[in-house]
C-alpha cells in the first residue's frame, strides 16, 4: 500500500479558514464599537467594556486550553506506552502546534484585562478595593498581578516549549529510522521522560493553578478546589472532539490510510467516557455547595442556576451530558463518521457554552449578553486553528512511519 | 442438546487457525465452535457470530438500578418517613444522585456477571463436555458438527488440508449437566455408544 504522506492544503480549506478569521476580526471590531459607543453612565460604560473583554477572555482561554489538550492526548498515550494512536498522531501534533499562536493572543488579552484600569472582570486587580476587602486581602498572596503574570507566561511558555520538544522527537524518526532494538528502547524512554515532564507541568497548570487564576478569579470571593479539574475535563473532551474532526476530515479526503473505524471508535470512547467524567465533576462541585448551603459558596450558583443564566446552564447539561451519554452509547454510533462528526461539533459547542457561563455571570450578572458576537469571535478562533493546523499538517509527513509502536496501531482492534 | 457427532481439528497456531476458519465456513461446513486457550481478537468476526447482547442487558440492569434507588428513596423520604435535613426539600434529588449512581453500577455489574454466566452456561457444579483438554492449555480446537449430509472422510481430509495438526471424529454432549468430573461418569456416555 502506498501512503499519501504529504497533506496538500486544499484552496477551499484555506479560503474557509481565512473567511472565518476575517469574520472573527470583524466581530471583535463590531463588538468593540457596540460596547464602547458611550452614552451611558460611567458605571454602565465600565460594564460594557468588561463585556467586550469577557468575550475575548472566554474564547481565547477556551480555545487555548482545547488545542493544548491535544498535547495532553499525545503525552498521556505516550506515558501509557500506547501504540494505537500512532496512525494519526501527526494530526494531534498539528493541533497542538496552535498553542504558541493562541497562547500569545491569550496572554495579550489576559494582560490587557489584568493590567487595565477596568476591574470589573478581575476585582482583585483593584488594589484600593482589596485593602478593604477581608477575603481578597487574605488571598492576595495568590491573587496579585505579579503572580498572575509570571504564572501565565510560564504556563504558556512551558506548554509551547514541551509541545515543540515532543513534536520534534516524533519528527526525528522521519528521515532517520531506528537501527536496532536498543535504539528503539532508548527512543521510547526518551519520549516517556519528556511526556512525563509535560504531564507534571500540565498538572501544575491546567489541572490546578491556571483555571483558578484565569477563570475562577472572576468570582474572586468564591472558590472551589474542583474547579480546575472541571475546566480540564471540559477542554479535554473538546480537544478530543477537535482531533476527531480533523481525522474525519482527512479520512474523507483520502489521507490517513492506516487510520480506520477502530481508531475512531477509540476516540468515541474517550469522548463518551470523559463527558461522563465532566458531568461527575460538574455535579460534585454543585452538590457539595448545594448540600452545605453556605452563602459565600452559593453565590456562584445563584445567577447560574436560579438566575438569568439558568437556560444556558441546562442547555449545557443537555449537550454535554445527556447527548453524549445517549448518542455515543452504542458501538455503531462510535464507528459512524456522521454521528461522530455531529457529536464532536456538539461537544465543542457545549463546552464552549460551559466557558460562557463560567465567565459571563461575573461581569454581566444582570442579563445574558447577546451571544451572536461571541459566536462570531469563536468562529474566528476556529478559523485560526484551522489555518495553523492545516499549515503544520502540510509541513510534515502525515504518518509517523518509523515509530517502533506503529504496528500496534495498524493492527488495532476495538 | 444431546449427543452429536463432531469432527474435531486441533490447530497449533492461531495464524493457521484464522484462514482455516474462513475456508471451513466457505466450504460450507457447520462450525460448532472454536475453543482457544486465550481470547483472540477478531475470531468472533471470522466465525460470523453476531454481536453480544450483553450491553443491552447491562443497560436494562442499570436503568433498573437507577429506578430502584430513586423510587425507594423518594418513597422513604417523601411519603413514608419525612425528615427535614437542614431545611432541604423532602424531595432532595441532588443528594440522591450518588446513591442512584451507585445502585446503577451495582445492578448493572452484578446483572451483567450473572447474564454472562447464563449465556456461557457457567455456574458452580455445571459441567460440560470437552472436545480436547489441550484447548485450555496451548492449542486451538475447531469442532465441525456432522449433519446428515456431511461426508466424514472428506471433512477429515479437508481439515488436514487447511492445517489441523490432528483430526478426530468424536461423539460429544453439547448440553450441560450437574456433577463432578472425577466421580461421575458422564451421564450421556451410554447414549453416545448407542449413537455410534
Amino acid at each position: 500500500m502506498t501512503l499519501r504522506e504529504k497533506f496538500e492544503v486544499p484552496k477551499r480549506y484555506n479560503t474557509v479558514a481565512m473567511a472565518l478569521m476575517a469574520l472573527g476580526i470583524l466581530a471583535i471590531v463590531g463588538l468593540y464599537i457596540t460596547t464602547h459607543g458611550g452614552g451611558g453612565t460611567a458605571a454602565e460604560n465600565k460594564l460594557h467594556d468588561a463585556r467586550f473583554w469577557a468575550s475575548l477572555l472566554q474564547n481565547s482561554v477556551f480555545f487555548l486550553l482545547v488545542v493544548n489538550a491535544a498535547m495532553f492526548f499525545i503525552c498521556a498515550t505516550t506515558l501509557a506506552w500506547g501504540g494505537w494512536q500512532l496512525s494519526f498522531i501527526r494530526v494531534a501534533e498539528a493541533v497542538s502546534a496552535v498553542v504558541p499562536v493562541i497562547g500569545v493572543l491569550t496572554l495579550a488579552i489576559l494582560f490587557s484585562i489584568a493590567f487595565g484600569d477596568n476591574h470589573t472582570i478581575y476585582h482583585w486587580t483593584d488594589t484600593e478595593h482589596v485593602k478593604h476587602d477581608a477575603i481578597l486581602n487574605f488571598k492576595k498572596g495568590f491573587l496579585n498581578k505579579g503572580f498572575y503574570a509570571i504564572t501565565s507566561v510560564l504556563a504558556v511558555g512551558l506548554w509551547s516549549f514541551l509541545g515543540w520538544k515532543m513534536r520534534k522527537l516524533s519528527r526525528k524518526l522521519d528521515n532517520a529510522p531506528l537501527k536496532s532494538n536498543e535504539e528503539a528502547k532508548k527512543y521510547v524512554w526518551n519520549n516517556t521522560v519528556w511526556a512525563a515532564l509535560y504531564m507534571i507541568v500540565f498538572a501544575l497548570t491546567v489541572m490546578s493553578s491556571i483555571p483558578w487564576l484565569w477563570l475562577m478569579s472572576i468570582d474572586a470571593h468564591w472558590f472551589s478546589t474542583m474547579y480546575s479539574w472541571y475546566t480540564f475535563a471540559s477542554t479535554w473532551v473538546a480537544g478530543v472532539a477537535l482531533i476527531t474532526l480533523f481525522i474525519i476530515y482527512l479520512k474523507n479526503n483520502n489521507y490517513l490510510e492506516l487510520t480506520n473505524k477502530e481508531h475512531l471508535h477509540e476516540m468515541g470512547i474517550i469522548m463518551f467516557a470523559f463527558s461522563v467524567f465532566w458531568t461527575y465533576l460538574w455535579f460534585s462541585q454543585f452538590m457539595l455547595t448545594w448540600y452545605a448551603n453556605i452563602p459565600e459558596e452559593t453565590t456562584y450558583f445563584k445567577p447560574r442556576l436560579y438566575g438569568i443564566y439558568g437556560g444556558v446552564f441546562w442547555l449545557m447539561f443537555l449537550i454535554n451530558f445527556l447527548a453524549p451519554l445517549l448518542i455515543l452509547m452504542t458501538r455503531n454510533s462510535k464507528r459512524n463518521y456522521a454521528t461522530l462528526t455531529f457529536m464532536s461539533i456538539l461537544i465543542i459547542f457545549g463546552h464552549w457554552l460551559d466557558f460562557f457561563q463560567m465567565v459571563f455571570p461575573g461581569p454581566s450578572p444582570g442579563h445574558v449578553p447577546l451571544i451572536i458576537y461571541d459566536f462570531a469571535i469563536a468562529l474566528g478562533f476556529i478559523g485560526l486553528i484551522l489555518f495553523v493546523t492545516g499549515k503544520s499538517l502540510s509541513k510534515y509527513p502525515l504518518i509517523a512511519k518509523n515509530h517502533p509502536f506503529l504496528k500496534e496501531s495498524v493492527i488495532h482492534h476495538t | 442438546m444431546g449427543v452429536k457427532k463432531f469432527i474435531v481439528g486441533n490447530f497449533y497456531d492461531e495464524e493457521v487457525l484464522f484462514p482455516a476458519v474462513k475456508k471451513t465456513r466457505r466450504a460450507g461446513y457447520k462450525i460448532h465452535d472454536v475453543f482457544t486457550p486465550f481470547p483472540i481478537h477478531g475470531l468472533d468476526k471470522a466465525l460470523g457470530l453476531r454481536d453480544t447482547s450483553l450491553h443491552t442487558a447491562g443497560f436494562i440492569f442499570g436503568i433498573t438500578g437507577t429506578a430502584t434507588a430513586v423510587g425507594f428513596i423518594t418513597w422513604a423520604l417523601t411519603v413514608d418517613w419525612q425528615i427535614n435535613f437542614g431545611g432541604k426539600p423532602y424531595f432532595a434529588l441532588p443528594a440522591w444522585i450518588p446513591i442512584a449512581f451507585e445502585l446503577t453500577v451495582l445492578f448493572s455489574a452484578i446483572g451483567m456477571v450473572l447474564t454472562f454466566c447464563y449465556l456461557c452456561q457457567l455456574a458452580p457444579f455445571v459441567k460440560k463436555d470437552h472436545f480436547n483438554p489441550r484447548s485450555t492449555d496451548d492449542t486451538f480446537v475447531m469442532a465441525i458438527e456432522c449433519t446428515s449430509k456431511t461426508n466424514e472422510a472428506e471433512a477429515i481430509s479437508f481439515l488436514q488440508s487447511v492445517g489441523a495438526a490432528d483430526v478426530q471424529v468424536m461423539n460429544k454432549e453439547t448440553g450441560w449437566w450437574i456433577g463432578r468430573y472425577d466421580k461421575d461418569t458422564i451421564p450421556f456416555a451410554k447414549k453416545a455408544a448407542v449413537a455410534n
